[in-house]
């Protein structure tokens, strides 16, 4: 499937989902899809790096995070221009601030993706194992500046307050939604097209054996570099909305563990070597997740998350995907054992 | 800012008895991960288990937590053998799948941090023991015994540990091990026993940090995460595999950030670790006293 069509089809069930959604009219349906579309994004961006690369990411939390307080940052900005800016700069601000949230995200993006960078720079020329004990160690450091940077509320949290309703999509969370869902459509696109790009390969050749890699002249350094600002560009994406659609943001819940578990659960059970593998992830885990959340309580629901990676990651470490490719290739052997030549294979398709 | 003398020794001396408690944390991943290849970031999970061993035992009987971590220690050690069994046969065996042996480490450090989550609820747990309060104090010179305990066994712990790898026929075959498996191999020393009994000592080694961890500071199940980048810190900058630098980089990070603390605030100082990690791994990533 070309690349444009691909777009065109993913477009079109997002705008459908979101039309039923609507339909529906119910607003926790839209509170709850928002959380499992978030995960779509964090789960697609996590795997560009750990799943193509096999690098793995622990910090996903901080990166995250950063999105989350570059929009903290510029709303808090944006309420107090007048004490922020020199006199002369007053007026033009007010023009920019508050900024739009399309550009909260593209901001939280540039940030993310920057710091994913020099973290990269400083870490990745070293063994995989290094970058990621680095990205555990990166989300204590960031939650301690936060903690400690007055300005975006500190560890006392901060207000964001969204506006009740948006033209055009009525309820502000509907906006939310299908702004995620946009990201969604984009995040998966940059999946796939690395997926079957040079890129991909060269990510593939990082994974399998980075030493020959290095020596055949791909330069790893550059590719690990490259998926890196992607991944954590996209994280900081998908955490810009998040204190539109919080509320309220406080240390502990833009850093909060089960992001980092999450985006790495989510991959490894979906499947790592296919751009739908998360997304299947994501939506089973996190669907669950909620049904659990609300049902029993969520301090089960993030033990059925860590097991659910564990049993995963040794029995089934292809994924989900995995699992249906093993399935497919035994049904396709099935039918041809049918044929006297290999007929030991049990009984007729 | 007037730097008081009284004041900077006191830090000092507060980060060495620290940085001593540190080296008890560490010693584990400088045996797994620096010897042993085997990155187990779940390792300050089961230091946080151990002081919720302790914690229990001493709250229900009374034992001092000392005790009580040494008399775990053969329980730690068989969790250790169960861990790595699964580990080798879900990973190690089918070559370098580093990425899943991580993940795997990762939802054990996750998991066992929900489970005491549930069991214990989020409050912070202390014990009691006759020398948590008290300070032997020299001149102007201040030893809390709540600090000066756990330093004094975590160095006893750490000498035999250094003795026994360095002395004895299996801890010298796990000091090969981490060389060159294929020639110990050929010595006739199954590899994989070895590894096995120095991943189950590094395990064994949590209980007793558990129990220092617990009389320095309450603990909370979530303790664990704190730990995770002082651990690695200390680890990459003593040089992978060698116990005396862990020693001295424990000591090292001990003292710089107990002067963080004193003269910035607390809150800084989880920062330091990474800093110097990142520090570590830009200027010299074989370490102080790496091979």
């Amino acid at each position: 499937m070309r690349t444009p069509f691909f777009v065109l089809i993913l477009t079109a069930i997002a705008a459908a989902l979101y039309a039923a959604f609507h339909s529906i009219g119910n607003d926790y349906l839209f509170f709850a899809g928002y959380t499992v579309l978030q995960y779509i994004v964090l789960a697609t961006a996590w795997n560009i790096l750990g799943g193509y690369c096999g690098y793995v990411n622990f910090g996903s939390a901080g990166f995250f995070a950063i999105g989350v307080y570059s929009t903290v940052c510029l709303y808090t900005i944006g309420q107090s221009v007048e004490d922020v800016f020199p006199q002369f700069l007053v007026a033009p601000m007010q023009l920019i601030f508050p900024l739009p949230l399309p550009a909260l995200i593209v901001v939280g993006g540039a940030v993310s993706g920057l710091v994913g960078l020099g973290m990269g720079y400083l870490t990745l020329r070293l063994r995989g194992v290094f970058f990621a004990i680095a990205t555990l160690a990166l989300a204590v450091v960031l939650e301690t500046l936060i903690v400690n940077w007055e300005f975006v509320g500190g560890s006392r949290g901060a207000y964001v307050i969204p506006p009740n309703e948006i033209p055009v999509f009525g309820p502000y969370i509907d906006f939310l939604f299908a702004l995620m869902l946009i990201l969604v459509v984009v995040s998966l696109t940059v999946a796939r097209l690395i997926e079957r790009s040079k890129l991909g390969v060269g990510f593939a050749t990082i994974r399998d054996d980075e030493l020959a890699a290095e020596a055949t002249g791909v330069p790893t350094l550059r590719l690990k570099l490259i998926a890196t600002v992607l991944s954590g560009a996209l994280f900081g994406m998908a955490g810009a909305p998040f204190p539109y659609y919080i509320g309220y943001v406080e240390p502990g819940s833009a850093f909060n563990l089960s992001y980092a578990v999450n985006s790495i659960a989510m991959p490894m059970i979906g499947g790592t070597t296919f751009w739908a593998g998360p997304m299947i992830g994501a939506v089973l885990l996190s669907t669950l997740q909620q049904v659990v959340t609300v049902t029993v309580s969520s301090a089960v629901n993030l033990l059925i998350t860590g097991l659910l990676l564990i049993g995963f990651v040794i029995i089934a470490p292809r994924g989900i995907v995995g699992l249906w490719q093993d399935w497919m290739r035994r049904r396709a052997e099935r039918a041809k054992g049918a044929t006297p030549a290999a007929g030991a294979e049990g009984t007729p398709a | 800012m007037e730097v008081s003398f009284d004041l900077l020794i006191n830090a000092i001396i507060a980060g060495l008895m620290l940085g001593g408690f540190y080296a008890a944390v560490t010693a584990g991943v400088s045996i797994s991960f620096g010897m042993l290849d085997i990155v187990n970031i779940a390792h300050p999970g089961f230091i946080i288990l151990g002081s919720y061993i302790a914690y229990i035992v001493n709250t229900s009987l009374g034992l001092d937590p000392i005790v009580v971590s040494i008399l775990a220690l053969p329980a730690f050690y068989a969790l250790g053998s169960i861990v790595y069994e699964v580990y080798y046969r879900s990973f190690e065996k089918h070559g370098q799948d580093s990425l899943r042996g991580l993940a795997f480490f990762f939802g054990l450090l996750f998991v066992t941090e929900v489970i005491l989550n549930l069991v214990f609820g989020v409050d912070y747990r202390s014990v009691d023991a006759p020398y948590i309060g008290g300070s032997l104090s020299i001149g102007a010179m201040e030893f809390p015994y709540r600090m000066l305990v756990p330093c004094i066994v975590a160095l006893a712990m750490f000498a035999g540990l250094q003795i026994y790898l360095s002395r004895t026929f299996i801890g010298r075959a796990v000091m090969a091990v981490s060389q060159d498996p294929q020639a110990l191999q050929l010595m006739a020393v199954d590899p994989i026993r070895i590894k096995r009994i120095a991943f189950s000592i590094s395990l064994a080694t949590a209980s007793l940090a558990g129990a220092f961890l617990v009389i320095i500071q309450p603990v909370i199940p979530s303790a664990g995460r704190d730990y995770i980048g002082r651990v690695f810190a200390i680890c990459v900058l003593g040089g992978l595999g060698s116990l005396p630098g862990t020693l001295i980089a424990a000591l090292l990070l001990g003292v710089i950030e107990s002067i963080t603390a004193t003269f910035y605030g607390p809150s800084w100082a989880p920062a330091v670790a990474f800093g110097l990690l990142l520090l570590t791994l830009a200027v010299r990533p074989s370490g102080l006293l790496g091979r």
